[in-house]
Order: structure tokens, then sequence, then C-alpha cells
């Protein structure tokens, strides 16, 4: 299958490697990728703000982008998410609304596509240690994928997976609301590293890296870090740790 | 800013800091959580409640003006009087009236966050009437002279202790760590006010508008008492209070309770038909129903977020929300908080004084995953920062998604920002956290991620060569 790679803006400029072993994964399993490299945002920053006049421009682009591809993969559940839920209403009878339905079935984040769209459950990797895995609200709640990536880790030889308590509790990012509510979102990241530390996992795997990236920014800075890892490295990894 | 986002700022920063308000909601909510996926567990499918709930409240709100109509004419037949009105200076106005033509003294009310909203109690207290609550939750926020912190637990935030002291201030008890004797120490006070008290004011779960009944929903029995004791009752009930059909119960009754408490059935629930009929022996010589309007008719008006109308108050996606659990109830300073007050509010009190509520959310979609009648919470935040910034977007917010679309529309200019962003990474760590940190917001409690030497972009061309 050709498969058209949605890497976000963030996860391109602090996450090459999870988009990195994404290809690796897919290609593995001997899947053609492809990289439009004229993409760049998917519009969610200022859809989530309420300026959808501005998110409409962005977007649109974004669509025009992949209007030609077969299948398309995004490497965040909120990223897909704005694709695949948010784009129909966006562009709700604006002259590109049939596209935008047609880019929205076309979408699937990345572990959705393994497992329902390739049908694989075991991609062959390994990775030793014990591991808690973090619910992207976006995934959980838009897109309904609570099972895929655990069907995929359950997989993973060597690999440990322990549930938090707050599996299902918001890491407290959401986008423009960690700076604008920077309390209120750093109180429910620190919930939510709590029950992580409560498991004794060294690993935090999730389908989102920005959600990693507020759980990661936590620890770090509370001095006591904890590695953090997109599902994308754990399925890439051959038994050595990523990075 | 308006007042209302400066205050709730205030508070946030405050409460958020406050661990032992952490611990303690999340630890009065556990024995919820448990409880509350027990019962709904016994539902043949919990799911299939929920679709079924929505499609009853659906038919309700949506030909409301029918079922209204017929709730009152059914009510009416049986010697209720029906008052219709507009907003909340009507409704006090109405209820006034009725107190001064029956030369009432003494007040008793049962739990209602719909005179909560009106402000009865201030209204009636300043007209020199005694106004009493009898649910224990609303006595103890009465006697601290606070709004109800939750909808259906207005005292979940306070410890045993905490209200222990208070009776002793107030009521010169002796201090007890005992939920039983300070149940009964409250209970002594109440039994006299309610002997006393010649108006009974509830509020209503439900208006059957097939046999105009209200069925109301309690756990203390203070509210049978409210409204069959005292000579008057006068029921206040916001006009989407309505089900079409008395069968209709049978769903929502077990729903409410399992959803709002954690249980299978609340401990009791009263249907109220009308005042004493001339062939019985006891219960009030006079029925009022007050139907609030109070801008409930704005959000009927708009068909995107006509559904919040179904809500039946049951306080569960309060009890979901990381936001509320974090900030409390009281930061919100809104009649009803959390995620639904959210909602609703910027109809009710103004979109451009109020968007902040919706804009304090990470939009996580735990409220809507809980709301029993399926009400799209958080997509109606989503939608309601869409329409304030349509009418009135923020200056800097218009300033930086102009530059976003510049540098997003342009690959080369994206590029180039990635590289003047490696350079001023370089200086970062010079005021990292501080004052004079411009992404100071993120910082003060959260590492920065290092932009990658390497984009991903620049690492898929190398590899193609
Ligand atoms: S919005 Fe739904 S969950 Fe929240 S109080 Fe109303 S009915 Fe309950």
């Amino acid at each position: 299958m050709r498969i058209s790679l949605f890497v976000p803006c963030f996860v391109d400029a602090c996450y090459p490697q999870v988009a990195m072993a994404a290809v690796e994964v897919l290609e593995r399993l001997g899947h053609t990728v492809e990289f439009p490299e004229a993409q760049t945002c998917c519009g969610q920053p200022p859809f989530n703000t309420g300026m959808w006049n501005e998110a409409r421009v962005v977007a649109r682009r974004h669509m025009r982008v992949f209007e030609d591809a077969e299948a398309i993969v995004a490497l965040s559940g909120s990223c897909g998410a704005m694709m695949k839920v948010f784009y129909p209403e966006l562009f709700s009878g604006d002259a590109d609304e049939p596209l935008a339905r047609e880019i929205s079935s076309k979408t699937r984040e990345f572990s959705d596509f393994l497992v329902n769209v390739l049908q694989v459950t075991d991609v062959g990797a390994s990775f030793p240690g014990r591991a808690t895995y973090h619910d992207g609200c976006h995934s959980l709640r838009e897109l309904r994928l609570k099972r895929p990536p655990r069907t995929l880790l359950e997989n993973v030889r060597g690999l440990e997976l322990v549930e938090m308590d707050e599996a299902e509790t918001c890491c407290g990012f959401g986008g423009m609301f960690s700076v604008k509510f920077p309390m209120i979102s750093s109180a429910m990241g620190e919930v939510k590293c709590d029950s992580i530390e409560a498991t004794g996992a060294e690993f935090v795997i999730s389908s989102d890296s920005s959600c990693l990236m507020q759980i990661e920014g936590i620890f770090r800075r509370s001095g006591r870090p904890r590695r953090c890892l997109h599902l994308a490295e754990v399925l890439a990894s051959r038994g050595s740790l990523p990075g | 800013m308006s007042a209302p986002s400066r205050e709730f700022h205030r508070q946030a920063r405050q409460v958020t800091r406050d661990l032992n308000h952490r611990s303690f909601v999340q630890k009065a909510l556990d024995g919820y959580y448990r409880k509350r996926d027990e019962y709904s567990a016994r539902f043949r499918s919990w799911q299939g409640a929920r679709d079924l709930a929505f499609e009853i409240k659906f038919d309700a709100i949506n030909h409301l003006d029918h079922h209204l109509e017929e709730f009152a004419r059914k009510a009416e037949a049986r010697g209720t009087r029906v008052h219709w009105c507009p907003d909340g200076g009507a409704a006090t106005q109405t209820i006034l009236e009725i107190a001064r033509q029956n030369n009432v003294r003494s007040i008793i009310k049962s739990k209602s966050m719909t005179t909560e909203e009106i402000h009865l109690n201030d209204a009636l207290e300043a007209r020199g009437f005694g106004v009493f609550e009898s649910d224990l939750g609303e006595y103890i926020v009465q006697l601290r002279h606070e709004p109800p912190y939750h909808i259906v637990f207005p005292a979940m935030h306070l410890t045993r202790g905490q209200i222990s002291d208070l009776f002793q201030s107030e009521l010169g008890s002796a201090p007890t760590n005992d939920p039983e004797e300070l149940t009964m120490i409250a209970r002594r006070v109440m039994r006299k006010k309610f002997c006393e008290a010649d108006m009974g004011i509830s509020g209503a779960n439900f208006a059957v508008s097939e046999t105009g009944m209200i069925s109301i929903t309690e756990n203390e029995g203070n509210a049978r008492l409210t409204t069959s004791l005292p000579r008057i009752h006068v029921a206040v009930l916001g006009i989407e209070k309505v089900l079409p059909r008395m069968e209709d119960l049978a769903l929502f009754l077990p729903m409410l309770a399992t959803s709002g408490a954690g249980q299978a059935l609340t401990g009791y629930n009263t249907l109220i038909g009308g005042p004493r009929q001339s062939d019985e022996a006891d219960g009030p010589g006079q029925f009022h129903i007050v139907l609030l309007d109070n801008r409930r008719t704005v959000i009927l008006a708009d068909p995107e977020q006509r559904d919040a109308l179904h809500c039946i108050r049951c306080g569960a996606c309060l009890n979901v929300c990381p936001v509320f659990k974090n900030v409390g109830g009281h930061t919100y300073g809104t009649t009803y908080p959390g995620p639904i007050g959210s909602v609703i509010t910027p109809h009710l009190r103004g979109l451009q004084s109020w968007k902040h509520l919706s804009a304090a959310s990470s939009l996580c979609g735990a409220c809507t995953d809980a709301c029993p009648v399926k009400i799209d919470i958080h997509h109606h935040l989503l939608r309601n920062r869409r329409n304030a910034a349509r009418k009135k977007p923020v200056w800097w917010e218009r300033i930086l998604f102009a530059g976003y679309i510049v540098l997003m529309r342009s690959p080369r200019l994206y590029r180039l920002g990635l590289r003047l962003g490696r350079i001023g990474q370089k200086f970062h760590p010079l005021v990292e956290g501080t004052r004079l940190d411009p992404l100071r917001a993120w910082t003060a409690t959260r590492a920065l991620p290092p932009l990658a030497k390497t984009s991903f972009r620049e690492q898929w061309k190398a590899r193609r060569r």
C-alpha cells in the first residue's frame, strides 16, 4: 500500500525520531511510505482557539497537500482527530466540504491504521522494560482507540505493560490551554505523573507526542526524569533502546 | 479580560496549588466512581440507556412548547397554579407576592439549583422573610454564607472537622467527628423550622407533562417534609425539566441516581400532582409551580447547542472533569460549575464575559462520555470559542495566528522559522523559567523539549539522496 505520512509540525521539529520509527515499521511491513514535503500544520491550534477562518486557511492547504493520497497515516491522535473528526465540521457548507469528507475517510491514526486497516497486531518488535500506556484524549474519545495501541504493545517481546489508575485521565496539555491556563494544565499534569510514578514503570508510551511533551516536561522539571516514548518508537525497536 | 475571567484566574491559581484540596476531592470521588460503575453495569446496556434518554429528551426539548402547555393544563386541572416567568426577577416577584398575600413569615427550602440561579434566598431575606435550607449540604453552605460547591453535593469540599467547627460556632453544639452525630445536630434545628414554616419551596427533577406532576429525587426525606408540611408549596423549575410521559421516569429515575450519586435508585422519589384535594385529609392547601425561562430559550434557539437543555443536573460531568477537580466548584463563580456550566453560562450570562470558561478546558471529552443524556459537552465548548472569536476576536490571538498562517503557508518560511528557533534555543537557558522568559507560561512548571538538530523533513531528504 502507498502510505502518505502526516508528521505533525512539532513532531517534525522536536521528535524526528518518532517519524523515522514509524517509517521503519511501515516499510518493514512491506509498504511504500511517502512524505509529502509541502505539509506543515493541520490547523488545529487556531481551530481550538475558535479562529475557524484562520484554521480553514491552513487546513485547506493541508488538504490539498494530501489530495492524491491513497491512505493518510497521522502520527498523532490529536492531529489525526483534527483531520478525521473536525475537518467535516470545519468545512461544513464550504465548497471544500466534499474534499474534507474524503480526507477524513482516508485518514487514520498510526495504531488504528496498523491494527484496523493493515490488520497487523504483531510487528515483530522487542523492547525490554516495564511500561505504562497513556491514552491521549483525542485517540481515546474522538477516535475511540482504546484497544489498538495495547494490542500492538502486548505483542512486543520483553515488554511488560502495566496500567495506571489514571490512564484515561487527561494529561492537561490541551494545546493553547497549556499556556493560557498553565496552573490548571500543570496541576492536571502532576496528577497524571503521580499516577504514572505509582506504577513503577520506567517508560511512558503514548500515541501522542504532545501529551508526552507535557508529561516529560513535568517529570524533568520536578527532577524525576522518566523516558517517554511514542508507540512507533517501541514498535520499531529490535531489542535495544531507541535513541 | 473580563472581571469574571480575572477572578477565575486568581482563584484557579490558588486552588490548583492546594494539594490538600486536590487529594481531598480525589478521595471524595473515588467511592462515587466505584458505585457508579457498579450500578451502570446493572443496566442491561448503559450505552443503550443513554441513547434512549437522549431520544426522549430530544423529543421533549424539540417540542417543548407542546409538552409545557400540556404540563400546565394537566397541573391546573388539579388546582395547581402555574406561573410562567421569563426571568429571575419575575420569578422572585411572583414568589414574594404569594408569600405576602398569604401572610407567610417563615420559609423552608429543599435543595434547588434553580432557586440558586435566581438568588431567591437573598431576595426573600431582604424582604424580611426567614429562609432555611433543609438539605444538609445546603444548610451547611448556607451557614457558611457561600454558594454550593457542587450541584449535587453542595458541601463536598468540607471535612467533617470543618463542619463540626461550623456547627460549634453557629449552633453551639459540642465538637464531634461522627457523621451521624453531625446529622442529628442539624436535624434537631431543622425539625423546629419545619414545624414553624408556612411556606415550602422546592425544585423539581422532572416535570411529567402527561400527568402534570413534578418528580423530586432526594436522599434525606427533607424534600417530602418541605413539600407536604407547610400550608403552601412553591416549586421552582426550569422549563427544560419536562419529560413527556410518566413511563419515562422508569428510565430517568435510576439513571439520575446512578450518574448523580452512584446509587441504584435515590432514597426518596416523590411525585406531586397538586394541592390538597377536597377528599384529602392533609397536604398544602396551595401548590404553585413557577416555570422559569431565564434565557433557556436562548439556548433553545441555537440548534447547535440545543441539546444542552437535555441536562438533568446529575453532576456526572463535574465528577469526571479534571479541570473541576483541580480548580474546585467555587472558582467558576457560576451557579452551575463544571463542564455543563461552562457550556451554558455564556448563554445565560453573556458570551464575552464568560467565554473564559470555554477556554479553560483541555477538551478531553470525559464529560461527554459521562453524560447520561449525551450532551455534546466538550464540542460545545469549542463552538462557544468559535462564537466568541467570531464576534470579538482577542487582539493578540489575531496577531499570533496571522503570523502562524504566514509561516504554515510557506514551507520555506517554516524551515527558516525552525532554524531561527534553534538559534534562539541556544540562548534560552539564560532566562528559562525566569520572568524574562518569553515562554514562561510553559517553562515555569515544565521543561521545554529541545528542537532536534535535524528535523524529520531534513532527515527524510538526506535519506532519499
Ligand atoms: S450535562 Fe450531562 S452529565 Fe452534566 S450535569 Fe447535565 S446531565 Fe449530568
